[in-house]
């Protein structure tokens, strides 16, 4: 803290509060939803505040919803959806780290050819081009496994985009040093640019993580093996009955349920953002 | 399939996969729907029910998402050549699944092909005409199908005192005028509202919607439906809404709350919604036929249904047929028919499924139940009331929508939005003539 | 932009970047080339037929009112959504920034809410929402207002503009934040020691160093609200009333997705894409020439 003003810290709580309140509404409504029974979700006014069934809804969910007819059980549907945000999250940020260094750091033919074939990824959503890149998934014989639920997902340019944003913010006098220092292209990528870019790489690696553990047409297309389903899928099955009414109780804990790993990711990553800070500070 | 399977690189998989079909002993048959839900359970104990009966074949269900991105995905795999055997395809999608003769097996000659017996006329004709050529082969078999009808609130009725369900759209005036003097909202709202009032309501009253036997006799067929009686009826609609004898309430099944939390006495939509009804509302409700014009027909023809079919797609080996057509048999069995209808409130698809409901005493417990057989059965269908086929349907729809709710909301006239709607309707069938020479 | 220090031309960059642009080919260039092709093809569902048709699918598209109608609905929608998101979430960044108290909590109930599944937003914003049951509509009935967004165009417009800015705010805060955590604290203490007060310094200060973070979410968000709502409209509106909503996106998702016309849908991804790579080539050239690196 530069100075003490309290009204000003009053103000920046009070701002926050309201954020909140206004952001995490609909989360508060999720678990308003997942505590009540089916009808009292039909009936006028709606509940603001949670009811009783909270547990039977979850027992529902957990041993009837989920485990479906099938006997498969609800973790497989948990690890597929971690194996494939996982995938999605560090896969990009590998390759965008790479693909941004070489933009931005060394010269060389094609230089701005390579920039811009990667940056026209942003334009067009896999949901938009299905068709085709569904078609050449299928060639590769990458339906039904982790690879083709997560690669083509991995072709996007933002993670590049905000790297090159990060590294030309990075003074020029590091690069001099380092070359002073007699360190190559590698050591400088490894012992200066990695470390300087963490906060950036916390923040992308929970939204990229959420990005893919989200996922739902992109799944529901390339997979036709109950055993590849991910969890968003099953809050999809839940919801379309076909002419029937959805069971609101039920999809609501499952949205719950599917929203707990991410949190985690998010409250794991807290510490990075908290570390990253120190670092620069220093 | 094991987890070091999912990772295996793709070139790898091939290979395994074309060991693993070696030893397993069953042939699988990939079925395709759209039930997620409770209705995605009962798909599930159909497919056991079936693999238990038999060790030949295994039908496998796989759930892709709603109507439409099961029908895409579908597609997408058929252009890649990984298609199912079996797809549900919504009943707007036939004009396209027709089409596609490179690509659907009818389901006739699926049976006919495979030795399996089939004899068309245990079907009943109001829920097979809509699948059928103009020659009569059956295309696709039935599986999910149901028709509007009114839902009405008994308890608001009574209120309100009115003693006779409304038959003619002037019955349906004079009761929402009593409901609302009642004290209620609004007298009725309605779902799907160019299947209801549109499609339906051309069936109902036996006048065409569209030329070429409604599509079914060729893809350079235009619509009609600006005409007279459909203008009036809209008309109607439209005004109502300034006094609250009709609200609007969304697409699809979206007014759904609006009947279950009273605020409007009727309400007119699928007949599937019987479960759905049953579970939430908290008042006594009835189901009756929909509304007529006394001065269009002197009495109603029949309706027409919606819902999904199941089509058989080509490409796959020729021995897996064989299993397709037992399953079709197995499926359309009056016990498996009976148990999906009553459980679902879709209609039965054969007279012995309907016949074994009414000996096990399902109408007498479910009273009303009955109404949408009834209804689709009331005559013998008509060129202008067993179906329509119009190519890019799922468009088609999507402009009635749009030019429905312009008049609903006061910005177009009705006659201007139902001569627009049917003008962009016939471009988009223009379009798909050209696209499916 | 290449840094004007940097390293001596090798293989190395080659190899750095092959890994992204292979996937890049395979999956997006390979697919997209499919899509041009497709726009001047007509051809039914199952690609059983085609027929060249050169520039007819175009020339559809531009005499259909509907469509010119379509792009104004999307300029208004994608700078509003940009707009809206990014305003909110820099003021809840800098105020994130400011605390220390609880500021932990404040971050993860700002990113929490990002995490809900969008498969499940149709439902959520249904409880919000809808005409009937929302607690939204509800409560305005006490204030005499009758929401109906399934009827009222406008309505409808403002539901989906707010409900793909609310999607977007976790992630703006979070790159916001990150960008505020990497200024250095002692330009902002001298400023302080300089008699700046909290406003001066935000705009002469932390403003300007955080113009990259604020470029990059800009171009995402543009990118945002141009290419990835069609989901949001899908769930909350369907496009309706009466093409209220109906932004480019959404029909192109709409009319190939949903209506399967393959060709028609191409064309306008093709349409689309060329607006955003001019939008973006503006933005590079002009907006960027106001970053400082």
């Amino acid at each position: 803290m530069i100075e003490n003003r309290p009204i000003l810290s009053f103000l920046s709580h009070l701002i926050m509060i309201v954020g909140v309140v206004l952001v995490a509404f609909p989360l508060w409504i999720t678990f308003v939803a997942a505590s009540h029974d089916e009808q009292r979700m039909t009936e006028l006014p709606l509940p603001l505040l949670p009811g009783g069934h909270f547990f039977e809804n979850l027992d529902i969910a957990l041993n009837q919803g989920l485990w479906g007819g099938d006997g498969t059980g609800v973790g497989f549907m948990l690890f597929n959806s971690l194996i494939m945000a996982l995938m999605i999250s560090i896969g990009k940020i590998a390759i965008s780290l790479l693909s941004a260094f070489a933009i931005v750091y060394f010269r060389f033919p094609f230089r701005m050819g390579f920039f811009w074939m990667i940056f026209v990824t942003l334009m067009l959503p896999v949901e938009v081009r299905i068709l085709p890149t569904f078609e050449v998934v299928a060639n590769l014989g990458m339906l039904n496994n982790y690879w083709g639920l997560s690669i083509p997902l991995i072709a996007s340019a933002t993670a590049t985009f905000m790297f090159r944003q990060v590294f030309l913010t990075i003074p020029d006098e590091l690069l001099e040093a380092a070359r002073i220092d007699g360190a190559g292209p590698l050591r400088f990528f490894k012992d200066i640019l990695l470390p300087m870019s963490q906060t950036n790489i916390a923040a992308l690696f929970v939204i990229m993580f959420i990005f893919g553990w989200n996922q739902y047409l992109w799944p529901l297309l390339v997979t036709t093996d109950q055993d590849m389903f991910t969890i968003v899928m099953q809050i999809g099955k839940l919801l379309e009955g076909g002419e029937e009414a959805p069971q609101w109780h039920i999809t609501m804990m499952t949205t719950l349920l599917a929203v707990i790993p991410p949190v985690i990711v998010v409250i794991f990553m807290q510490r990075l953002f908290v570390q990253g800070l120190t670092e620069t500070e220093k | 399939m094991s987890i070091m399977k999912k990772f295996i690189a793709p070139v790898a998989l091939a290979s395994l996969v074309g060991s693993t079909s070696l030893v397993s002993a069953a042939t699988e048959i990939q079925w395709w729907h759209a039930m997620g839900g409770a209705n995605g359970e009962r798909v599930n104990k159909i497919a056991d029910d079936f693999n238990k009966s038999q060790s030949e074949y295994k039908v496998v269900p796989t759930f892709k998402g709603n109507y439409t991105e099961t029908m895409t995905a579908s597609i997408a795999a058929f252009r890649a050549k990984k298609q199912p055997h079996i797809v549900q395809v919504f009943e707007v999608g036939t004009a396209t699944m027709m089409a596609a003769k490179g690509a659907i097996y009818p389901v006739e000659q699926v049976m006919k092909d495979n030795g399996v017996a089939f004899d068309k006329s245990d079907y009943l004709p109001a829920v097979i005409s809509y699948y059928q050529t103009p020659g009569g082969e059956l295309l696709s078999m039935p599986f999910n199908s149901s028709t509007p009808v009114l839902w009405y609130n008994k308890d608001a009725f009574k209120k309100a005192g009115i003693g006779k369900v409304p038959t003619t759209w002037t019955e349906m005036k004079g009761a929402s005028d009593k409901l609302r003097a009642a004290g209620y909202k609004c007298g009725f709202s309605f779902g799907w509202q160019s299947w209801v009032m549109v499609e339906n309501f051309g069936a109902w009253h036996n006048i065409p919607m569209g030329t070429k036997e409604n599509g079914f006799a060729g893809f350079d067929t235009e619509f009609t439906f600006n005409n007279a009686n459909v203008k009036r009826h809209i008309k109607n609609l439209a005004d109502w809404t300034k006094d609250g004898t009709f609200v609007y309430g969304g697409r699809r099944g979206d007014s759904l709350p609006k009947f279950i939390n009273q605020e409007c006495g009727m309400w007119m939509n699928s007949s599937a919604y019987y479960g759905s009804i049953k579970k939430q509302a908290k008042f006594e409700f009835g189901q009756s036929m929909l509304p007529f014009y006394g001065d269009v027909v002197k009495k109603p023809q029949n309706s027409i249904i919606g819902g999904a079919t199941l089509w058989v797609l080509k490409g796959r080996d020729k021995g897996d047929y064989k299993g397709v057509a037992q399953f079709m048999k197995f499926m359309s069995s009056p016990e498996v028919q009976a148990w999906w209808h009553q459980g679902t409130g879709y209609v039965p698809i054969t007279n012995a499924a309907y016949e074994l409901s009414k000996k096990q005493g399902f109408y007498d417990s479910n009273p009303g139940t009955d109404t949408a057989i009834k209804q689709l059965s009331l005559n013998t269908p008509t060129a202008s009331s067993r179906g329509i086929r119009f190519g890019n349907f799922v468009q088609v729809r999507d402009v009635i929508n749009e030019e429905m709710e312009a008049i609903w909301s006061g910005d177009k006239t009705p006659e201007a939005g139902i001569d627009e709607a049917v003008k962009r309707g016939n471009a988009l069938l223009r379009k798909f003539e050209k696209a499916n020479k | 932009m290449l840094k004007r220090v940097h390293f001596e031309p090798s293989v190395l960059p080659y190899l750095l970047v092959a890994p992204q642009i292979i996937v890049t080919v395979l999956f997006f260039l390979w697919p997209a080339s499919q899509a041009l092709y497709q726009s001047l093809i007509v051809e039914d569902a199952f690609g059983l037929s085609s027929e060249f048709v050169w520039f007819q699918n175009f020339e559809e598209l531009f005499k259909d009112p509907l469509y010119w109608g379509s792009f104004q609905r999307t300029f208004v929608f994608s700078f509003l959504v940009a707009f809206l998101s990014m305003s909110l979430a820099l003021i809840l960044a800098v105020m994130a920034d400011r605390v220390i108290k609880g500021s932990g909590i404040y971050r993860t109930l700002l990113i929490w809410p990002y995490a809900v599944a969008p498969a499940a937003a149709g439902a959520l914003w249904f409880f919000i929402f809808d005409p009937t049951v929302g607690f939204i509509p509800y409560a305005l009935q006490f204030f005499g207002y009758e929401w109906n967004h399934k009827l009222n165009g406008n309505e409808a417009m403002a539901l989906v503009i707010f409900t793909a800015s609310w999607k977007q705010i976790a992630y703006n805060f979070l790159f916001f934040l990150a960008g505020l955590q990497s200024i250095p604290k002692s330009l902002i203490e001298a400023a302080a020691i300089d008699g700046a007060g909290p406003t001066r310094r935000f705009w002469t200060i932390v403003f300007p160093l955080l113009s990259p973070t604020t470029f990059f979410l800009l171009v995402i968000n543009v990118v945002y609200a141009f290419f990835e709502t069609f989901g949001i409209i899908d769930a909350v509106t369907g496009g309706g009333p009466a093409n209220a909503t109906n932004i480019l996106v959404f029909k192109v998702y709409n009319d190939g997705f949903v209506g399967l016309d393959l060709g028609g849908s191409a064309a306008q991804s093709v349409i689309l894409m060329a607006i955003v790579i001019a939008l973006t080539v503006v933005q590079f050239r002009f907006v960027e020439k106001k970053v400082a690196y």
